[in-house]
């Protein structure tokens, strides 16, 4: 346990400084894609991995965010103010679909996130046809280290939610409905809130991740953040470090953005092809993901030293 | 105003029956199966491909293509059920509901990746020689293939209906359906039922593949689009139930297409999340639920 806080401050500490230490943006950039895929995926992690209500729409709420940050940035009102209103409509939208889907059993969570995030995706598209830049009185002042440091301050925020749900009473709460809703209830925990903050949770961080992607990119189709491309990568994040677990996503990141470095360079075709397979070995055959897997070697090591 | 008015409820009516047979599929395999495939979408996307194929190479009708179409989607559904979804069978309920959910999404996007790698992005069309032609009503115009489509998905679900309630095999899915334990006592492989249903949900798919290319482009990415109209479409009509699942796709399709008119085509979508949300908080047993 002491290791391990240690290797997470050492950790901590050399992102904060990692800017100072790295000459060019290169690996400054590919950090940043780090935190903010590792954003992206805790902040489903929270709802899909500690609830276990799968969100097949996880792009909506991160869509949302970088629409609403994007335009009244690009309006003069000042970023913050911005960041704030966007990640209040993502949140706000997760509690229009949460609230009639949630409170029933079987798939229709999953239906209801899946179709707002498609409709999202379509609508945006048929309004905001064009491809959105950075006017060039934004592009003067552009440096990657604001954007570096606000990922950073994300990945701490929603890393520290994940933590506190394995250690609070809410949290206990939502785990006992994810394993089994009938006996929560029993026990007198109320199943339908649990699974609704925790969703506004994770609808919040995901909106204010779009914020930040919204900061971050100089040119995008507004309807890009709405792809389901970005709900699959945060699912494949997820499983792959461990769903349910604290460290889990933000290994999982560092390790899809190496390997999707790699076979961007050769095979940029085939990359969505291997992942859709790798995601789908890991649920089958993997549901603990790297965590899981890491916990029963150590477990085995102790057993036979 | 008022034919215009008729002629958009026509073509909503018309896309709308490839809502419903779209959806027929997936709701028959969540009644037996309790599973949920979201990459339903994309066997739809592949039953396109073999009409759109079998009329480019050797100018196969494609209303002929469907006794193709439905054959070669049986035989991948029921691959698919063998390789990836037989294994959820035995979980848990709600276990079995979100796996089959995270497997069907990751085969969402392998199917897709494939078709692309296979057949380029591009968009291909079928175009027989009668594709233009409408015939006049009134003050309205009907387009033929389209029409044509509707009555065969009418024709397909009569079939499926009488297979599901005339015949012991059909009786033997239904009761399956309803009690595995008790169908397993009286003597139903019911492991083969789910095999067979599975690969009948996919071949009901083929079908509307090869019905939607008669009308509209085929491309890989059409999948999720479709996916989506049958989840809208299962739930307001209630899960599991397939001529509440029909007739619901008829009605999103005339909701979908009047709205467009009278709001405008950008938010012609938005129409069918406010239908969802509604029919769930009011009536989540699906709108043509008895009780």
């Amino acid at each position: 346990m002491r290791g391990s806080s240690i290797a997470i401050i050492l950790i901590a500490l050399s992102l904060v400084f990692l800017p100072a230490l790295t000459p060019g943006d290169n690996i400054l950039n590919w950090v940043f894609l780090v935190l903010l895929y590792g954003a992206l995926a805790q902040s489903w992690n929270l709802l899909g991995g500690f609830g276990g209500q799968v969100n097949l729409g996880h792009a909506a709420f991160f869509g949302l965010g970088s629409l609403v940050t994007r335009t009244l940035w690009l309006d003069q009102v000042p970023l913050p103010v911005a960041l704030v209103a966007g990640t209040a409509a993502a949140t706000t939208m997760g509690l229009v679909i949460g609230a009639p889907s949630l409170r029933l059993r079987g798939p229709y969570f999953a239906i209801g996130t899946l179709a707002v995030a498609e409709i999202l995706r379509i609508t945006t598209g048929n309004i905001l046809p064009e491809i959105s830049f950075l006017p060039s009185s934004f592009l003067a002042g552009y440096r990657l280290l604001p954007r570096y440091y606000l990922a950073l301050v994300l990945v701490s925020a929603v890393t520290l939610a994940a933590w506190w749900l394995t250690r609070s009473r809410f949290g206990y709460g939502l785990a006992a409905v994810r394993e089994d809703e009938d006996v929560a209830g029993a026990i007198g925990v109320h199943p339908f809130r649990h699974k609704l903050l925790a969703f506004v949770l994770s609808s919040f961080f995901a909106g204010m991740a779009g914020g930040l992607f919204a900061y971050y990119h100089v040119s995008y189709y507004p309807q890009f953040p709405f792809n389901p491309i970005w709900t699959f990568d945060a699912l494949l994040i997820t499983f792959l470090g461990g769903a349910g677990t604290v460290w889990g996503p933000l290994i999982g990141a560092g390790f899809f953005l190496l390997i999707r470095e790699v076979l961007a360079l050769r095979l940029v075709e085939l990359h969505l092809l291997i992942f859709g397979l790798v995601f789908i070995v890991v649920v089958i055959a993997l549901p603990g993901g790297f965590m899981e897997a890491w916990r029963s070697l150590a477990e085995k090591r102790l057993r036979y030293p | 105003m008022n034919s215009i008015l008729l002629q958009n409820a026509i073509f909503g009516l018309l896309v709308g029956g490839l809502y419903g047979l779209g959806a027929v599929g997936l709701s028959l395999v969540f009644g037996v199966l309790k599973m949920l495939n979201v990459a339903h979408g994309e066997l739809i996307m592949l039953g396109g491909y073999v009409s759109v194929w079998l009329f480019t190479i050797w100018r196969i009708d494609p209303f002929v293509s469907i006794l193709a179409g439905g054959p070669a989607l049986f035989l991948i559904g029921g691959v698919l059920y063998q390789v990836l979804f037989r294994r959820l069978i035995h979980f848990h309920e709600e276990h079995k509901i979100k796996n089959s959910i995270l497997i069907g999404f990751g085969l969402a996007l392998v199917l897709q990746t494939v078709a692309i790698l296979a057949w380029e992005a591009d968009e291909r069309a079928v175009t027989p020689a009668y594709a233009g032609a409408v015939f006049p009503l009134g003050g309205v115009v009907v387009p033929i293939s389209r029409l044509a489509a509707l009555l065969l998905s009418f024709v397909a679900l009569g079939g499926l209906h009488l297979f599901l309630t005339r015949t012991r095999y059909g009786t033997a899915i239904r009761a399956t359906a309803q009690d595995e334990q008790a169908a397993a006592l009286s003597g139903i492989p019911t492991n083969t039922i789910y095999l067979v249903a599975f690969a009948l949900g996919s071949a009901l798919a083929g079908v509307a593949g090869a019905l939607v290319s008669v009308s509209e482009a085929i491309s890989p990415t059409i999948g999720l689009n479709w996916t989506l109209k049958a989840l809208i479409v299962v739930v307001l009509g209630g899960m599991g139930n397939i001529f509440g699942t029909f007739v619901a796709g008829l009605s999103l399709g005339v909701a979908e297409s009047l709205s467009g008119f009278l709001l405008g085509n950008v938010y012609r979508e938005v129409v069918g999340l406010a239908l969802f949300l509604i029919v769930l908080s009011l009536r989540p047993q699906g709108l043509f639920a008895r009780g």
